[in-house]
């Protein structure tokens, strides 16, 4: 029963299927650009895609903290809600007059506080993240409304700048500043995700929690903190849309959570974990986004069938992740 | 070769769970530059005497010395920093990971935080290259077969600067290739001084490879010997604690008349039957009565013709027919349904239910035959229970033990008994006997021989050759998904032939017997 070498044991060809996601989402927004293009004589304005990233940076932001807690196999529900809060507890202390620097500090530390202790509930209580993150959903959108049944607006000197700054060129395009600070997290998280054990545990644990255990790998204090990036990034997101619309409302988005499920997937991140890249959440943060700027463009179209498409393409994704097989025995 | 002073002591271990005494007053001891084997049946103790000693699960009582000082480790990640580093029968990496990756993760090489993978994947192929491996340590573990996968987790187990290594049954899914090359790595880590704990049920491999022997039987500790002062019967004896007439019982049945039950419509006749992309169209008759043995390598496709047969997998071509009428078999009920059933070689994932008491687990498909709406009475399910306890000696013999208490070979008999409760006509028996121990075996192929000779069909799946032999009236080989020979089983017919099939794929002329 020899068989001698072992060198040749390689049981199947070696595709670049875990790229096939990204790719086909890259594809497809190409495909979209194309159509908008060939549609409409303004759509190849580079200003059409800076606005899809200054209407989309807090998704975006918040999009790249949902890539983490994915990744390990993971959901967080309080997303929106946190988003939410955190432009509330702004526009609420600005308008009690507190100065710029202070409330920006406390707003960036009460998402991160919320992902701590839902993390810490996941694994020291073994419960389901669906279940404690629909909680921490409830939660927040609950302090919302308990700090102000309605809308409040800002006219803070800090936020009307970063509200109204534009970066150029000289042709007149530009971007807010919002859209730098969602590259700047785009980046780390990238960073951190390739380079640094944090980023390769979170990998690990969405492959096989229990081999990453085994391999004497930190399961309990990763899957804590990708709950608490994941608030971390729903608090910047939560201050970023703040600035974009200089108030915070109690009832904003609402429904935020799934908008951003639905980008991660359709970035080709698997939502078992362990399969899935930044990169690719910022392409479907932009499908998402393009979609709405077609719709926008073509006018006669309710803005419903933004729903409806990204509904089709969320089960076309979720097929093709299904058909290529990114499950590894 | 062999230090005065041991590396690592066990004495006085025991270790209870609900409702079954798995360790009791157990001493072992481990010195360095040796290959220790630990030796017993199913249910002995073995696999919780190494998970006591590397954290898994805490003591009831006993002690453990590392080096003389005592250890008490939290889990396997505090054993593996302290030099105690273990490598299970299932491969516990990630298989999503590279495999440069899955070697050195937890410990890569970094500068200022960030991992530098040029170096990862340079030491990756360097720690591989002495394990004469030669693969692309950048793609994904997974795209390897298993045996690499054991060799990954060995490379990474050696790597941590291991003193004490343990190997739980590695070779269960290596071919003998793969074994030769896993000892040549052994014995090099022993010459460098590591302390190797070996677990197996291959009686052959410990005398190839192990300096001392450890039995236990029963949860207890039988004693420690220098292997060359063991023989191989002796150690038969100590596992299993009875004299060994056991296996003489079998040799009565070998060499066993094909032309005897193959008269007559066929039980099951399969023409052309073949999914693409898992295994060739191939025909195969099963009478009633007949044990037929399939034999191949490793992905060969054994499992493929044993999922088409049963309909877990959908054919692409072919027809089946149950006693000559031609039946779909698409689904595993139907196949239920014509009296076909299949004992997975996946026991854990594909098989029994952890959770539910031995009771449960035999009830469950013969239950599912009747229908939901038909509750077997509680005293006819206690019969039927207490009969098959016995009949296959399942231990303990507490019909609500759960079963994930239960040993790897007790697991595979509830398997097994679970679809004896049903009658099936043709059984698909796939690796029953893999990583059980030799008096478990002994009696699951008596009981094969017994099932045939009552009337119903085995198709019996195996890498070991002599049990195939030993049981079957003919063996289908697989070569490379295809089945290349049907051999009846007569006396021209021994394991070198059927080896020299395999590796060769002639005796096509035979096909169509």
């Amino acid at each position: 029963m020899t068989t001698g070498s072992l060198t040749a044991g390689r049981t199947r060809l070696r595709l670049p299927r875990r790229q096939i996601p990204v790719l086909a989402t890259l594809a497809l927004l190409l495909v979209m650009y194309g159509i908008g293009v060939s549609q409409y004589q303004a759509f190849s304005n580079v200003q059409v895609i800076f606005n899809v990233f200054i209407d989309n940076g807090f998704l975006l932001v918040v999009a790249v903290g949902m890539t983490f807690v994915i990744l390990t196999g993971g959901i967080d529900l309080s997303v929106g809600s946190v988003v939410a809060m955190t432009a509330m507890v702004s526009a609420s202390l600005l308008q009690q007059g507190l100065p710029a620097a202070l409330v920006l500090v406390i707003a960036l530390l009460i998402g991160p506080t919320l992902g701590l202790l839902m993390g810490c509930a996941i694994h020291f209580f073994d419960i389901q993240p669906f279940i404690v993150t629909l909680a921490g959903m409830f939660f927040a959108r609950g302090m919302c409304t308990f700090i102000s049944g309605s809308s409040i607006p800002i006219t803070d000197g800090f936020w009307t700048r970063m509200s109204q700054e534009r970066i150029g060129d000289p042709r007149g395009n530009f971007v807010s500043i919002s859209v730098l600070i969602a590259f700047a997290v785009v980046v780390v998280a990238a960073y951190t995700l390739a380079y640094t054990r944090l980023g390769r545990n979170v990998h690990a644990i969405g492959g096989n929690p229990q081999s990453a255990l085994l391999m004497g790998l930190p399961v309990g204090r990763t899957r804590i903190a990708v709950y608490t990036i994941s608030g971390l990034c729903s608090a910047i997101g939560g201050i970023l849309l703040s600035f974009y619309t200089l108030s915070g409302a109690p009832l904003i988005g609402v429904g935020m959570e799934l908008d951003v499920i639905a980008a991660v997937v359709i970035g080709g991140t698997v939502l078992t974990g362990g399969s899935g890249y930044v990169f690719g959440t910022v392409l479907g943060v932009l499908v998402l986004g393009v979609i709405q700027t077609l719709i926008t463009f073509d006018g006669s179209l309710n803005s419903w069938w933004t729903k409806i498409v990204i509904g089709g393409l969320l089960f076309a994704f979720i097929l093709l992740q299904r058909l290529i097989g990114i499950r590894y025995k | 070769m062999t230090d005065s002073r041991p590396v690592l002591t066990m004495t006085g271990i025991s270790k209870s769970f609900p409702g079954v005494r798995a360790l009791h007053d157990v001493n072992f001891r481990l010195f360095p530059g040796e290959v220790h084997a630990l030796m017993g049946e199913n249910g002995a103790g073995k696999s919780t005497l190494i998970k006591v000693l590397t954290g898994v699960y805490d003591t009831d009582e006993g002690a453990i010395t590392l080096d003389g000082a005592p250890v008490s480790f939290s889990g396997p990640m505090q054993a593996t920093a302290a030099g105690v580093s273990t490598v299970y029968q299932e491969v516990n990496l990630c298989t999503n990971l590279s495999v440069a990756e899955n070697i050195f993760i937890g410990r890569e090489p970094r500068l200022l935080g960030a991992v530098r993978w040029g170096e990862v994947r340079r030491r990756a192929r360097a720690l591989l290259a002495r394990l004469d491996l030669d693969l692309d340590v950048s793609a994904p573990l997974g795209s390897y077969s298993l045996a690499i996968q054991q060799m990954v987790a060995i490379a990474r187990a050696i790597d941590i600067q291991a003193r004490v290594l343990i190997l739980d049954e590695p070779t269960s899914s290596l071919d003998a290739g793969e074994v030769a090359q896993l000892f040549r790595i052994m014995r090099q880590l022993r010459d460098e001084g590591i302390a190797i704990l070996f677990v197996t049920h291959f009686l052959d491999q410990v005398y190839e490879i192990a300096d001392r022997i450890t039995v236990l039987r029963n949860g207890g500790l039988v004693g420690e010997y220098p292997t060359i002062e063991l023989p191989q019967l002796s150690l038969v004896e100590k596992m299993i604690g009875k004299e060994l007439d056991v296996l003489e019982g079998i040799e009565e049945h070998s060499r066993r008349d094909l032309a005897a039950v193959e008269e007559g419509t066929p039980l099951v006749a399969v023409s052309n039957l073949g999914r693409a992309g898992a295994v060739e169209p191939f025909s195969l008759t099963i009478h009633a009565g007949e044990v037929v043995g399939l034999a191949g390598l490793l992905g060969s496709g054994r499992t493929e013709v044993a999922r088409l047969l049963f309909g877990a997998d959908r054919a692409d071509g072919g027809q089946v027919a149950v006693n000559g009428e031609p039946s779909g078999l698409r689904t595993p009920a139907q196949a239920i349904d014509r009296g076909i059933g299949f004992c997975s070689e996946n026991r854990r994932a594909e098989g029994i239910v952890a959770d539910l008491s031995v009771r449960e687990n035999l009830i469950l498909a013969m239950q599912a035959a009747r229908g939901w709406l038909r509750p077997i009475p509680r005293r006819r399910q206690d019969e039927l229970v207490e009969k098959y306890i016995k009949a296959l000696s399942i231990r303990p013999a507490d019909p609500e033990v759960p079963v994930r208490n239960l040993s790897g070979g007790n697991q595979q008999k509830v398997l097994l008994a679970r679809w004896l409760i049903t009658e099936p006509r043709l059984l698909i028996l796939d690796e029953p006997t893999r990583g059980i121990d030799i008096g478990a075996k002994t009696e699951i192929q008596k009981l094969v021989t017994q099932l045939s000779d009552g009337g119903m069909a085995v198709l019996f799946i195996s890498a070991e050759l002599e049990e195939v032999l030993r049981l079957s009236h003919k063996v289908a080989v697989m070569r490379d998904r295809q089945m290349v020979a049907q051999l009846a089983n007569d006396d021209s017919l021994d394991a070198d032939r059927v080896m020299q099939t395999i590796a060769s794929g002639t005796h096509r002329e035979e096909a169509d017997r």
